[in-house]
């Protein structure tokens, strides 16, 4: 197994100091930082083989276009579709998510129901709103309880003919929660729902197999994967998207241009519409590589017990709010300091060389739901170590110390 | 710990744990309300005006320590003085929690100065200009809402 020394080297960002102090990154639920290899993958492209897809008959041009597919094949491989033509490329999971609420949501009817949850962020809580504006259907949430667990039972009596859609995240950004996935999936097909799973905070954690979960729709981000930004993926079945409409139109994803009528190609190509984000395409493929080559296991085995550590050390401190304790939870954690606002916390943090989010983390119903204006949050990434969980520790104490 | 200390002067860290002018002024002649969306920041500011006089004015809402400390040392600030006088603070306060000031302007302010380290942290400038905003939109219009976001 590699160790987290070797697995630093692969990231230099990590020897950074901030403020002459050693930086420690506890930011990686909004984003992750990214290993040599994908950075050396985009310069090279950029340096060597820079150039469009899908139109030149240059080699260069064939040998881009060959490339993004080849990212197409090693994503079908990394969550297991059962065929390429289930990936596709969008800017991120927010783009993803809007795809399938206006494309999809285009079929929904006056009186159709859509779910979510009240642990959902602003990515899969507005999409859906809109179009349940726009079609008239009917929005309903499911609750949580204060331990972080969603409520199966309030799902149980949501459910019925009506609901056309099912939107849960996996994993929650703020309570770290993991949700039974595969057990409400099976649950929404019984009522011949679709199932929508926003993955962007949990396959940096967990092994995806979406033909396992058998759900309709996964969606998650390169950048929250140790990849790029601006490139994410909707994974769908493909009876699905092949009856979907395009979502935005244009080059690229037409079949025959007249002024009296267009042709669209197939899924995947009919929902890529403009020139492809490809140089952040083929990063992808080389941030699929290089997880593969560490594997979950390792990950996961890196992960859990600082999670474990850095949990038992906060619990230690007095006067600490922790927000969700699910059993199957990912290395999240929110929480407040008794009498101390999230942002003042967040630049004493700074000051310390700690980086964290403090916020509403973009799921302001979760803090409704706690009645709370802000959390601060450190999310563990497998890069991380015990010294920069004691760091971390420290700033606790000193932000108590320095504002008792 | 300097520029840390500089941020949070011990006047700000008394006026965030004990808010002066902290109640809500009912009537009152002018009110708003500003909120900063993103880090949740909402207060009320209430004014009652007479004659171009600010004869009782006061805040009320949460936030982090800088927006707290900052409704209150605005409202002591501003008690018992003019209009005219607030338009003017407001505007050098604004000025010198992103830029550095003239000592002349630094006299006007007065103890408000405890404020100018906030200008090494450029994100927390909105937390320290959100109840001056709201003054702001209180004087210029009775009753209103703004975000500084």
């Amino acid at each position: 197994m590699l160790t987290v020394d070797e697995i630093r080297k692969d990231f230099p960002i990590l020897s950074r100091k901030i403020n002459g102090k050693q930086y420690a990154y506890l930011d990686n639920t909004t984003t992750t930082h990214k290993p040599l290899s994908v950075i050396k993958t985009m310069t090279d492209f950029l340096k060597k083989e820079n150039s469009s897809v899908n139109r030149g008959v240059y080699y260069l041009s064939q040998k881009a276009t060959a490339r993004c597919e080849e990212t197409r094949e090693k994503v079908q491989r990394f969550i297991n579709a059962k065929r390429e033509e289930e990936v596709v490329f969008t800017k991120g999971t927010t783009e993803a998510i809007n795809l399938v609420a206006t494309s999809f949501g285009s079929t929904l009817k006056k009186g159709d129901e859509v779910i979510i949850t009240e642990m959902e962020h602003h990515a899969n809580i507005v999409p859906w709103q809109q179009v349940c504006l726009s079609q008239g259907a009917i929005f309903k949430v499911i609750p949580f309880s204060d331990s972080g667990m969603l409520d199966q039972e309030a799902f149980d009596r949501l459910l019925s003919h009506k609901t056309k859609i099912v939107a849960i995240t996996h994993c929650s950004n703020v309570l770290g929660t993991i949700n039974s996935i595969k057990k409400m999936v099976e649950k929404a097909h019984k009522y011949g729902a679709k199932v929508l799973i926003d993955g962007a905070q949990a396959i940096q954690h967990l092994p995806i197999d979406v033909q396992d979960l058998d759900c309709d729709f996964y969606c998650f981000s390169g950048h929250k994967l140790y990849g790029p930004t601006g490139i994410g993926i909707l994974y769908g079945k493909y009876e699905l998207l092949s009856m979907m409409p395009p979502y935005q139109t244009g080059g690229d994803m037409i079949d025959i241009v007249t002024f009296e009528k267009t042709t669209f190609k197939e899924t995947p190509y009919k929902f890529e519409a403009g020139t492809s984000a490809i140089v952040e395409i083929i990063g992808l493929g080389a941030t699929i590589d290089y997880l593969e080559n560490i594997g979950y296991e390792t990950i996961t085995l890196l992960e859990v017990p600082l999670l474990e550590y850095a949990m038992s050390e906060l619990k230690q401190i007095e006067g600490i709010s922790i927000y969700g304790s699910a059993a199957k939870r990912a290395g999240i954690i929110s929480f407040n300091i008794d009498g101390v606002h999230a942002h003042d916390a967040g630049t004493i943090f700074d000051d310390e060389g700690v980086a964290l989010r403090v916020g509403h983390h973009c799921a302001q119903p979760i803090m409704t739901h706690f009645g709370i204006p802000a959390t601060i949050r450190a999310s563990i990434g497998f890069y991380n170590t015990k010294e920069e969980i004691d760091k971390f520790i420290i700033g606790v104490k000193k932000i108590k110390e320095f504002f008792k | 710990m300097s520029r840390l200390k500089k941020l949070y002067e011990s006047t700000i860290l008394d006026h965030n744990k004990n808010p002066r002018n902290f109640r809500v002024i009912s009537p009152c002649s002018n009110s708003s309300h500003g909120k900063n969306p993103l880090c949740g920041d909402d207060y009320f500011v209430f004014l009652d005006i007479k004659e171009g006089i600010i004869e009782d004015i006061s805040f009320h809402g949460s936030g982090c320590a800088i927006s707290m400390s900052s409704g209150s040392l605005m409202t002591t600030h501003l008690k018992g003085k003019t209009v005219d006088y607030a338009y003017q603070n407001k505007d050098v306060f604004l000025k010198m929690v992103s830029k550095d000031m003239t000592s002349e302007e630094k006299k006007i302010l007065g103890k408000l100065s405890v404020f100018e380290g906030v200008k090494d942290y450029p994100v927390r400038v909105k937390c320290a200009a959100l109840v001056w905003r709201a003054l702001e939109d209180a004087l210029g219009k009775n009753k209103g809402e703004i975000s500084t976001e």
